[in-house]
This record gives C-alpha cells, structure tokens and sequence, in this order.
C-alpha cells in the first residue's frame, strides 16, 4: 500500500539525499517529505542553539510581472505591495470577498515590475486558479514557477555565519526581509532573509538540478538537516500560523491576529469584510496557550466553554504541551485560564502572549 | 536495533507482556521496539489508575510522540495492580529500553487462557515484514 501511494506523491530533487540520510519519509501535500532524520527533539534544538537545513521544495511559487504588477497585487493580497522595496520582501494573506483566508505568502520583489510570490504546497493549484481568474484587467503575466524552484530553509543562529563562506567573491547574505541573488556553492540562488522558525537564517531557491551541491555544502559547512516535524514544533513556539490548521477559508485574518498585514485601504478583495470585522471585533481569535500540567494537546481538541485547538504539540524548547486555539474574544487575553478536553481528559492551559518560546526566556 | 526477546508474548498491535513463573497470575506490559521505533521519540506517558480494569486488545493508555498520539493495547485482560511511575518524568525510557526499564503497567491477569492467541517473537517478527 506504501509503494503504491508513494508512486502517486512528487519528490523533490534532494530525495535520494534525504533517503541517504536515514529520513523517515512521508507523504505531505501530495509530495514525499522528510517527516525527521535524526529525531525530532535533536534537530529542533539544533535550529534553536546552531543550525537547521529544511528541504521545502513542496512549496509553491508565482511569478507576477508586467506594468500592471504591482496594481494586480495590490488587489488581490491584503498587504500594502507598494511599499515593498526593490528587493524587499513582504507576508501576507490572500483573502476571499468575505475575508476567509485562501492562503497566507510572502512576496518577493525581484524587479521594478517582477514579484515572486510563494505559496503553501496544498494551496498552490488553487492560489494559482484564484490569481489568475482576478488578473483581467491588470497588464500582468502570471507564470507558474513551482517546477523551477527548489527550496531550502537554513535557520538557525549559526546559520549566516556557516553560510558565508559557500558565497561568491564579495558577495552578503540578505538582511531580514530582503532577497537577494546571490551564488551559493557555486550554485546562482534568490537568497531571502525569511524563514519560518523564529530564528535567524534565510531561504534559498535555486534551480532544482543545483539543490543537490547547496545542499551538500551546507550539510558539510556543519548544518544539521531537520524535518517537517521540527518545522512544526519550531514554527508553533514562535506562533506562526500553519495553513490547515490555524488558518482556514471560513476564517478571516483578524480573528487570526494576522490584522497587522492587512491593509484595507489598498482596497484588496475582501477588504471590506475584513475592515467589517475590525469595526465591530471579531466573536473568536487564535490565541497561543500552554498547558498547566502534564499532557499535550493537538489539532481538533475542544476548549471547554467554546473554541478549539488548532494546532498543538509537545515543545522541545519548553518541554511542556503547547499550541494555538481558537478562543472567544472575551478569553482571547493573556493569563486568561483555559480547560481543553484532551481525548476526555480536562487539561487546564495558559493564554499566552506572542511568542510562545522567546530566546531570551 | 530491532529486538524481540523469546521470553515475551506478542500482541500483533505491537505490544508485549512478560508472565513471571513465579507470579503467574500478573503480567508486566508495554509497547515493542518497533512500536517505539514507528512512534519516534515519546515525550508523554499517561498511564491507567491503579484498580483499573483493561480487556485484551483494548486501549488502556496513551503514549504520544512529539507528533502523534497512540493507543497502547493490552495484550491480556485483567486489573492494573501497578503503573510504572518513573515514565511520567522520563518517558523517553520507552525508546531507550522497551523490555526493562521502559515497562508501563502491571495486571492481574482474569483469563490465562488469553495467553493463547499471544505470538511467540519469531511469529510477531515475521509479521511486522
């Protein structure tokens, strides 16, 4: 049954590297991932005390160029794109009419009318459809680039300094928040000051027939390669949202604590239904909460007096049960006490405030 | 490495129980080295009350890994007379040695005859290929 759903996944172009390294494999978005290689535990706490190298090849990526661009995006994405630098680079959320979240991304700009715009594996046919089907009227090319990029996280607070050596003559990783192309074991990449970790660190996406030689030299200049399961705890303490889990198209981005990045004035699809909800404030909003005592809570699990847990997992950092529910508004602040129902079991919880692990406690 | 000692009984859900001949009434349980191995590192015990009454082939605890929750089957029927408490502060004893210090429960078992439809190792091992 596993060979023959595995012939059905896509793998990335560092497979036969994450089988070499005794990865436990599993499918994710339709792609083959590796879930952990050495444990899960080791790895986070490599990304957190050194640095981690992720395999995110699943995600998806968007090309937006021509004059129209940035007018384009401007529409369909809840930030300000305008006031994304050459260069530069910005988060934000893809939102239905009614505010439902159809995706969250962050968008390069590449040139002076060329944006990169990547997009979660799960989403990426249906973002894509979404662009498209809004892009009349705009003097915009949309390409679909997913086939022409691989991707790696390296994060960690180790991570620029192992990675400044494999750079070409002369050359600087990227601030937080900027792209830039640079060369990386030899390798031409868009290097970008981003991640999903809470760590300091970059993404770097190349062409996937040179993954493979970044890859090595990154795992040879000492970093550790970490799976999607650490991805998951280490984004968790940070308090970044997982699409599937925290994020939702029956659910808008305030009530998501994601207010920050929408910019209604822009006037994007969904911005009225969004400023709707700022007005009056919304009934529900994901809070980050711990648990009091023993137990770990997961995805699905009832807060008891209303609300539910959207994702939860055991934190390697705090070593204590964590996670992110959905909550009524009036228990939405910290310190607020929380009883979750854990497979029949009353785990009393914390509402914390953001984020949940902070390196200097 | 996998490991499935010939003194065990075997559940085919991955669990083992260990019959003392000089107490042969209470049996001592907990999850085989590839449960452990499939489940990754276990991060969380929640163990049965004393008193408690389990049946073959049912839950009668939890073990959790940093990314999943499992079941832990009882390979027999009977009520618990002890939990192994220093799980709750050191779960990852379950990895680290499945068969001894990594025990979870002990029971007084209500049917021997259950012990019947138990694998010996080689027929639990040939059924985990």
């Amino acid at each position: 049954m596993v060979a023959a759903a595995s012939e059905t996944l896509r793998r990335t172009a560092l497979f036969d590297r994450h089988v070499a390294a005794g990865a436990r494999l599993v499918p994710f978005a339709g792609w083959e991932m590796p879930v952990q290689y050495a444990g899960v535990r080791e790895e986070h706490l490599a990304v957190r005390g050194h640095a981690g190298v992720f395999d995110v090849s699943h995600m998806g990526e968007v090309e937006t160029r021509g004059p129209g661009a940035e007018a384009f995006l401007q529409r369909v994405l809840s930030n300000d794109v305008s006031k994304i630098p050459l260069g530069g680079a910005q988060y934000s959320v893809l939102c239905r009419e009614d505010g439902g979240v159809l995706d969250d991304l962050f968008t390069y700009r590449l040139g002076e009318n060329r944006y990169l715009t990547v997009t979660n594996a799960a989403n990426h046919a249906k973002d894509l459809a979404w662009l498209r089907a809004h892009a009349g009227g705009f003097d915009v090319e949309l390409a679909d680039r997913l086939d022409d990029f691989a991707m790696l996280a390296v994060q960690g607070p180790d991570a620029r300094a192992l990675l400044a050596p494999l750079l070409g003559d002369g050359e600087e990783l990227p601030a937080r928040f900027r792209s830039v192309e640079l060369h990386v074991a030899g390798v031409t990449a868009l290097v970008c000051g981003t991640g999903y970790t809470g760590e300091d660190g970059v993404e770097i996406l190349c062409a996937p027939a040179d993954a493979g030689a970044v890859w090595d030299a990154v795992v040879a200049a000492g970093v550790v390669p970490a799976g999607l399961a650490a991805r998951d705890t280490l984004r968790l303490e940070a308090c970044f949202h997982l699409y599937g889990n925290d994020l939702m198209e029956s659910r808008g981005p305030i009530e998501a604590g994601l207010g920050w990045c929408c910019k209604e004035a822009t006037g994007f699809i969904g911005a009225d239904a969004v400023a709707a909800v700022r007005a009056a404030g919304p009934a529900e909003q994901l809070v980050p909460f711990a648990l009091i005592g023993p137990g770990i809570p997961r995805q699905g699990n009832p807060v008891l007096g209303g609300g539910v847990v959207t994702s939860g997992t055991f934190s390697p950092s705090l070593e204590q049960g964590i996670g992110m529910a959905y909550v009524p508004t009036e228990r939405a602040t910290a310190g607020a006490q929380l009883d979750i129902d854990v497979r029949g079991k009353h785990r009393p919880a914390v509402v914390k405030d953001k984020p949940l692990y902070r390196k200097d406690g | 490495m996998a490991d499935y000692p010939k003194d065990l009984l075997y559940h085919p859900e991955h669990d083992w129980a260990r019959l003392d001949p000089a107490h042969p009434d209470v049996a001592t349980l907990g999850i085989t080295w590839y449960a452990q191995d499939s489940l990754g590192e276990v991060v969380f015990f929640d163990p049965p009350a004393v008193g408690t009454q389990v049946r073959q082939g049912e839950g009668y605890a939890e073990v959790e890994s940093v990314k999943a929750v499992s079941d832990v089957i009882a390979p027999l029927s009977g009520e618990i007379v002890e939990v192994n408490d220093a799980l709750g502060d050191a779960p990852e004893k379950i990895n680290e040695d499945p068969y001894g210090d990594g025990w979870m429960v002990k029971v007084r078992c209500s049917d021997p005859s259950e012990c019947d439809a138990l694998l010996d190792a080689d027929a639990y091992a040939a059924q985990l290929d």
